[in-house]
């Protein structure tokens, strides 16, 4: 029986090498692991160099690189049967089984394949779970990192974090060996072992780095055993934001129950106050008690869409001014004048046309004694838009008409620009005959007499596209 | 509003979004001074909802002019809003990385202004980090609905991965949820990156020294079950999407919770397991020589809850099994349930010097309830007498509750079945 000791890969192949040249069987060879320290004393003197005279293989032999990159990582794991088995392998792939490798089943192939991939997932959650900390050394940033490994992967990882961190000057230490990168020699080195004691101190980013780990969890769902089959709890101890971790699992059924308790509080919408049954007569009835959003606070009341449910025409608005808030009916003040002076003009017939608003309350702000009228938000346009989809839905117009950039953008949708896509006819999920023009009262806001007739006469031309949509004629 | 301040809140909206992963890119760009992407799809630790934490993944900002109904930074939403400047985005994912915590970066974001503008922002982030601090590590930027095409190129020119979320699976899911989202734009952006890749790469092979573009592919999300769309328009939408663009991941995000959500959206999460389901389907598409129709039809539109997709079609297809396999061709083992891909490798390796023996598989691990009545080979094998019973569908189920969970987690890296 021969004894032979390795630490490293490369001691490993240099002795097999030698044992096998030398036609050494795996059963007359003790190998002993020079990392178990309580071996290195007993070994060292029964370490004997001679090895028995055998007859020498005589052609020289080859194994397979798959076979070396398989022991190379089969190398750094810690159990100390591993080198033996190594051999064995070895001895069998050059005697007549030269194949082995690809006999998944086989007992040795099978050891050789649970080590390697044992290894591979150290080495891979060593280039994860290492934490560099930043720290002052003469006046120079330093980064430094303890991590504890389960097998012996530093040596596989180190040169992973020299081409990572080229210019960095770091060290990772490991209970058994660390390794320092050089940024100017460009160089790794290795030194020994050290104790988790040894470990940096916390730098300041870590704090930020837990309110990042904090937020980008979803305390809907929570699976605690897929976290900790993928992140093993022996290394919590180096992960900073592990240290939250229960506070963020106390806390999430309070978020869950925030989330849901939000989800009910903008779920008001006009949705809440609809109709079973809708008819005109209904939705008005209904819409007038509607809370779907805050406007209805300051309002005096709701200003519903007015016309026969047979109109061919929906002219839908922004939202009612001063007057149709006080009169409870769109469209009474001036603007609803120009309009239906426009609409005498050409031809169309009153009855023929259902007259809305896109939200349903005044939204105001006082100036002095005035009430200034405020463009609504997107918020209570989402919000009053029930409303006006059932108002379409019962009145089913041929043609709808959105006055102003408000309406067309919540019904053409949110890029339509007013002063590029006036007056054209477009599909909408509506009507296939959706237009838009200018809200009759940009026109009494005209900054000037020939401004106002521009638009005056623009907007005749666009009411008047609709008039021949009605009376079956293409515009000219 | 601080730097901590903002990092919640940005990270918080950028929660929903599944893609995580950072894989794809084969090399480090050159000359880099700080990262790699060699050693991809490196998850650097992982919440207590299962999920990796990969990248820095947060949005430049969620204020948003959109109003997109699953979505919580949609304009009528009533979330706390902040936003960063691309050089706060720049130094957080240095100081980041420098400590190894991350593998780069995912940059989203709210659309401000107006599309063109968003997409200039979240360029000038990744421009920064690559041309000014030499940064080698992964970027993957989304695109922002309607923004020009050369935005989008030059996006590439900087990014990793580019991902145009198609977020529902059907046209008329769209409209329904997001009014101001069209499909022709989302697939257009699409077709615009693959085309871009493929001339590229023709260059390339013609000798040319033509720059990177988005090394590491295209990507997306479809969000699920927000609508009732069954999973055969969900995979039909992703077959064609791997096909026309060639994407290289759909992440599929059931549909939970938000904060400020609307009332035509459902209350409750559906299941993780149909989530867990539809990445098993998209993994027998891409990696078994399955096609979608296989998978589900217009009878069946759903995926069964209670076996995985690979064990569903062997349940109806009993005339192809059993699978010989000591004569097999590696497409018919492929489908053989209980055996992935790893272990079709193996079997036709072991195959060439020995015969396949029922113990073999036992040894690599394959789970014999599931695969024995479906398989020939030598020695004793007592499951192969059930392949023609009716119950054979209950007899093959596995312990449900506990796998689930655990299953549903990894799933979006592999659904490997
Ligand atoms: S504006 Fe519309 S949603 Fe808001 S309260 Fe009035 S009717 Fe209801």
């Amino acid at each position: 029986m021969i004894t032979r000791s390795a630490k490293f890969f490369e001691e490993w192949r240099a002795i097999a090498r030698e044992l096998l040249q030398s036609g050494i069987r795996p059963d007359d060879i003790r190998w002993h692991d020079r990392w178990q320290k309580t071996n290195t004393l007993l070994f060292a003197d029964e370490e004997s160099d001679d090895l028995p005279t055998r007859e020498q293989i005589a052609k020289p032999f080859t194994v397979s690189p798959k076979f070396l990159l398989l022991a190379k990582k089969v190398a750094a794991h810690r159990d100390p049967q591993r080198w033996e088995l190594l051999y064995r392998v070895l001895w069998r792939m050059t005697h007549g089984e030269r194949h082995l490798l690809d006999v998944s089943s086989d007992d040795d192939v099978l050891s050789l394949t649970k080590m390697d991939a044992a290894v591979r997932r150290e080495a891979h959650k060593t280039k994860a779970f290492v934490r560099f900390r930043s720290v002052q050394r003469d006046g120079e940033e330093y980064f430094v990192a303890w991590h504890r490994p389960d097998h012996y992967v530093l040596r596989l990882t180190a040169p992973f974090f020299s081409r990572r961190f080229p210019e960095m000057r770091w060290t990772i230490l490991t209970p058994y060996e660390s390794a320092t990168w050089d940024p100017t020699a460009k160089e790794l080195q290795y030194g020994d072992g050290v104790p988790a004691s040894e470990a940096p101190s916390p730098d300041e980013l870590e704090d930020l780095w837990k309110t990042y780990y904090g937020a980008i969890f979803n305390p809907a769902r929570i699976k605690l055993k897929a976290m900790r089959a993928e992140m093993p709890m022996k290394h919590w101890p180096t992960l900073p934001e592990t240290k939250i971790i229960p506070d963020l699992l106390a806390d999430a059924p309070r978020r869950v129950q925030t989330m849901i308790s939000q989800t009910e509080g903008f779920a008001m919408s006009a949705t809440n106050f609809l109709p079973e049954t809708k008819t005109l007569e209904t939705l008005a009835h209904a819409a007038a008690s509607c809370e779907g959003c805050d406007l209805y606070k300051e309002a005096t009341q709701t200003v519903f869409g007015q016309g026969p449910a047979s109109a061919r025409v929906m002219m839908v608005g922004e939202c009612p001014g001063d007057q149709e808030d006080l009169q409870g009916e769109p469209f009474v003040g001036p603007a609803g004048q120009l309009l239906n002076d426009v609409l005498q003009t050409v031809g169309i017939d009153r009855d023929l046309v259902y007259i809305t608003n896109t939200v349903k309350h005044f939204k105001w702000e006082p100036r002095g004694r005035r009430r200034l009228h405020k463009k609504p938000g997107a918020r209570e346009i989402a919000a009053c838009k029930p409303w006006l989809e059932a108002e379409i839905d019962v009145v089913k117009p041929d043609v709808v008409m959105c006055l102003g950039a408000t309406a067309a953008q919540a019904i053409i949708g949110r890029d339509f620009r007013i002063t590029r896509q006036r007056g054209e006819f477009v599909e909408t999920d509506w009507s296939p005959l959706t237009i838009a023009t200018y809200h009759p009262s940009a026109l009494l806001r005209a900054p000037d007499p020939d401004a106002r007739a521009n638009m005056q006469s623009a907007f005749e031309a666009d009411l008047q596209k609709v008039a021949d949509k009605l009376n079956g004629h293409e515009a000219a | 509003m601080d730097r901590n301040a903002k990092l919640e809140i940005l990270a918080d909206a950028a929660k929903y979004d599944a893609s995580c992963a950072s894989s794809g890119a084969k090399s480090t760009r050159k000359d880099s001074r700080l990262g790699s992407t060699e050693g991809m799809g490196i998850c650097h630790s992982y919440t207590p909802d299962g999920r990796c934490v990969s990248l820095l993944k947060i949005l430049l900002t969620n204020y948003c002019i959109y109003d997109c109904q699953y979505c919580v930074n949609r304009v009528t939403s009533d979330t706390p809003r902040a936003r960063f400047t691309p050089q706060e985005v720049v130094q957080l994912t240095l100081d980041f990385y420098r400590r190894n915590y991350i593998e780069g970066l995912f940059l989203s974001s709210g659309i401000i202004v107006n599309s063109d503008y968003t997409m200039e922002q979240l360029i000038h982030v990744a421009r920064t980090l690559r041309e000014e601090h030499g940064f080698g590590g992964y970027i993957h930027l989304k695109t922002i609905p309607a923004a020009a095409d050369e935005l989008i190129e030059e996006a590439g020119l900087w990014a990793d991965r580019l991902s145009v979320n198609i977020e529902l699976p059907t046209e008329s899911d769209l409209k329904k949820l997001a009014p101001e989202k069209k499909k022709p734009t989302i697939t257009g952006a699409m077709s615009h990156i693959r085309q871009r890749r493929d001339e590229i790469q023709s260059d390339r092979k013609a000798g040319f020294k033509a720059p990177r573009f988005a090394p590491a592919g295209q990507s997306t999300q479809m969000i699920v079950g927000a609508t009732d769309t069954p999973d055969a328009g969900i995979l039909r939408t992703a077959s064609e999407l791997y096909g026309d663009h060639r994407l290289r991941r759909v992440y599929y995000s059931a549909f939970s919770p938000i904060p400020h959500a609307d009332a035509r959206l459902p209350g409750l999460a559906p299941p993780l397991m149909r989530e867990h389901r539809l990445y098993q389907a998209d993994w027998l598409m891409r990696f078994y020589g399955f096609n979608v129709d296989e998978i589900v039809d217009d009878a069946q539109p759903d995926l069964s809850l209670e076996h995985d997709p690979k064990m569903a079609w062997a349940l109806r297809h009993r005339e192809f099994f059993p699978v010989d396999l000591n004569t097999a061709p590696r497409e018919a083992i492929l489908r053989v349930p209980g055996i992935g891909t790893r272990n079709v490798t193996r079997i036709l390796k072991m195959r060439r010097w020995k015969r396949i023996r029922i113990e073999d598989l036992k040894k690599l691990r394959v789970v014999m309830k599931k695969t024995s009545p479906f398989v020939l080979a030598d020695g004793h094998n007592p499951g192969l007498k059930d392949l023609e019973r009716l119950d054979l569908g209950r007899k093959v189920q596995t312990k449900h509750r506990q796998l689930t969970l655990f299953d549903a987690a990894g799933s979006a890296l592999t659904g490997e079945v």
